[in-house]
């Protein structure tokens, strides 16, 4: 049955919750978009019926999310709970309905990725932690994982260019963006790895290649599927 | 005993010159009209002062029009789009306005969160901890009606009732009066519930607006030292 991290949404019947929520957790360029599609199309051809959900992607603030963050108007506060708010739309109108309809969710990114953002910029856990109380435990969490260094060279290959987010440039860690990104990069995976354990993160080397990564990850989404035979 | 007080909100013992009245109330309670009244009388004696209304933000007011207008809004979303709102306002204006030095003023705060959204099903303790890192007020008046009086206020004054202020959401009624005057009446009993632990000023809101302000502005005087929030002036 599923559990809710503390508490249940107002409204909400664990029990009700018959689907498979799958959290694929990386930073950008880990291969995320790529092993998510991978993923997916397999999973319909085994005859599970896929939803796909993400950060940002709320119909109720991706919008206005976007907005202030290309004018980068927000404190880390505000910030934090707008990315809240953008989470709790598609919990309550994505998420719940499709595993009430015994689906299997793939959520590109989750709570973990918004709570670690807003730890290294400052908030105090508790508050982070109290803020996505109510959200579902995820039956699976795949950590893809990639050095920095590997990171930046991925980035400049698929974009040319470094992002401003990605690189960290609102913490004033450093004025050079290349140093900016690997130091932000890296204050981002030490956060997510003291969440490794205390979340039962199952972590994937994505260092390597997409083919070994989508085995990997295959093999461990079948271990959490009900009925799941390995016969095509 | 003083609930829901975090350590994280950015500030220090000690670093805080100015002071946070707050006015709450039911809609129809009057209270806006009071806040604006200790304003104009406190900005009128050359005090350093400043008004802040709930829900004003520029940032995220599309986003609520637009949420409310599709009534695509969930207790917790509803929730969490006003404290985006004021987290902005917050550390924007209110909290820059304090370490200045000002008196700010506040038509509305975090209890208005509180009472609405635990009424509405959001678990006070959540309430409490999202919020946490406002500063509690120097001063809370409370303007307290029968609910009949504040009721009948509004509806005499504003015959259409918004979907979302008449708890319409919450399937109280199928009668948007019905409904407004049943969410109204439990957002109250959650309002009087604070009264006490967050050490509320409980006005007499049944009282005319001008002995209702005397009582406030000797309440101010008697709660906060004025004389250091004067405006210097330069002849």
């Amino acid at each position: 049955m599923k559990k809710f991290f503390q508490e249940p949404l107002p409204g909400v019947a664990p029990a009700s919750l018959r689907g498979k929520l799958i959290v694929i957790e990386g930073p950008d360029c880990s291969g995320r978009t790529t092993q998510i599609e991978l993923v997916s199309k397999w999973l319909e051809l085994k005859g599970y019926a896929v939803v796909q959900t993400g950060l940002k992607r709320s119909l109720l603030v991706a919008e206005e999310l976007e907005a202030a963050l290309q004018g980068n108007v927000l404190s880390p506060r505000t910030l934090s709970l707008f990315y809240a708010t953008d989470f709790y739309d598609q919990l309550e109108n994505t998420i719940i309905p499709a595993l009430r309809a015994g689906l299997v969710v793939i959520a590109d990114r989750y709570v973990y990725t918004l709570m670690a953002r807003a730890i290294i910029r400052g908030a105090e856990p508790s508050w982070v932690e109290a803020i996505y109380r109510m959200a579902v435990v995820p039956d699976l969490v795949l950590s893809l994982q990639v050095s920095p260094k590997v990171l930046v060279e991925r980035t400049f290959q698929a974009h040319y260019q470094l992002d401003y987010w990605e690189s960290g440039m609102d913490m004033g860690l450093s004025r050079d963006w290349f140093t900016s990104f690997l130091k932000y990069q890296r204050k981002l995976r030490l956060e997510l790895k003291k969440m490794e354990e205390r979340y039962g993160f199952e972590v994937i080397n994505a260092g390597r290649s997409a083919r070994s990564v989508d085995r990997d990850l295959k093999a461990k989404i079948a271990t959490i599927l009900d009925g799941f035979s390995d016969s095509e | 005993m003083v609930m829901g007080r975090a350590k994280n909100s950015g500030e220090t013992a000690g670093e805080i010159k100015g002071r946070l009245i707050v006015v709450e109330g039911l809609d129809g309670s009057g209270k806006s009209t009071q806040a604006h009244l200790l304003y104009e009388w406190l900005s009128g004696m050359g005090y350093k002062v400043f008004f802040s209304e709930w829900n004003s933000s520029q940032i995220v007011k599309g986003a609520t029009r637009k949420g409310k207008k599709r009534q695509a809004l969930t207790p917790t979303t509803f929730s969490l789009i006003h404290a985006t709102d004021f987290a902005d306002r917050y550390e924007r204006q209110i909290l820059p306005m304090l370490k200045a030095g000002y008196i700010v003023i506040c038509d509305r705060f975090i209890f208005t969160a509180f009472a609405r959204d635990s009424v509405r099903g959001c678990g006070l303790d959540w309430l409490k901890k999202i919020y946490g890192f406002a500063r509690l007020p120097d001063i809370t008046f409370f303007y307290k009606l029968p609910l009949d009086t504040a009721v009948g206020r509004i509806l005499q004054g504003r015959p259409q009732l918004k979907f979302f202020e008449a708890g319409m959401d919450l399937g109280l009624s199928d009668d948007i009066v019905e409904s407004f005057k049943i969410f109204q009446g439990r957002v109250l009993e959650s309002y009087l519930k604070m009264a006490k632990p967050y050490n509320f000023t409980v006005m007499d809101a049944t009282k005319d607006v001008h002995t209702q302000q005397e009582a406030a502005r000797k309440i101010v005087e008697s709660k906060i030292d004025l004389a250091p929030f004067r405006k210097r002036v330069t002849i």
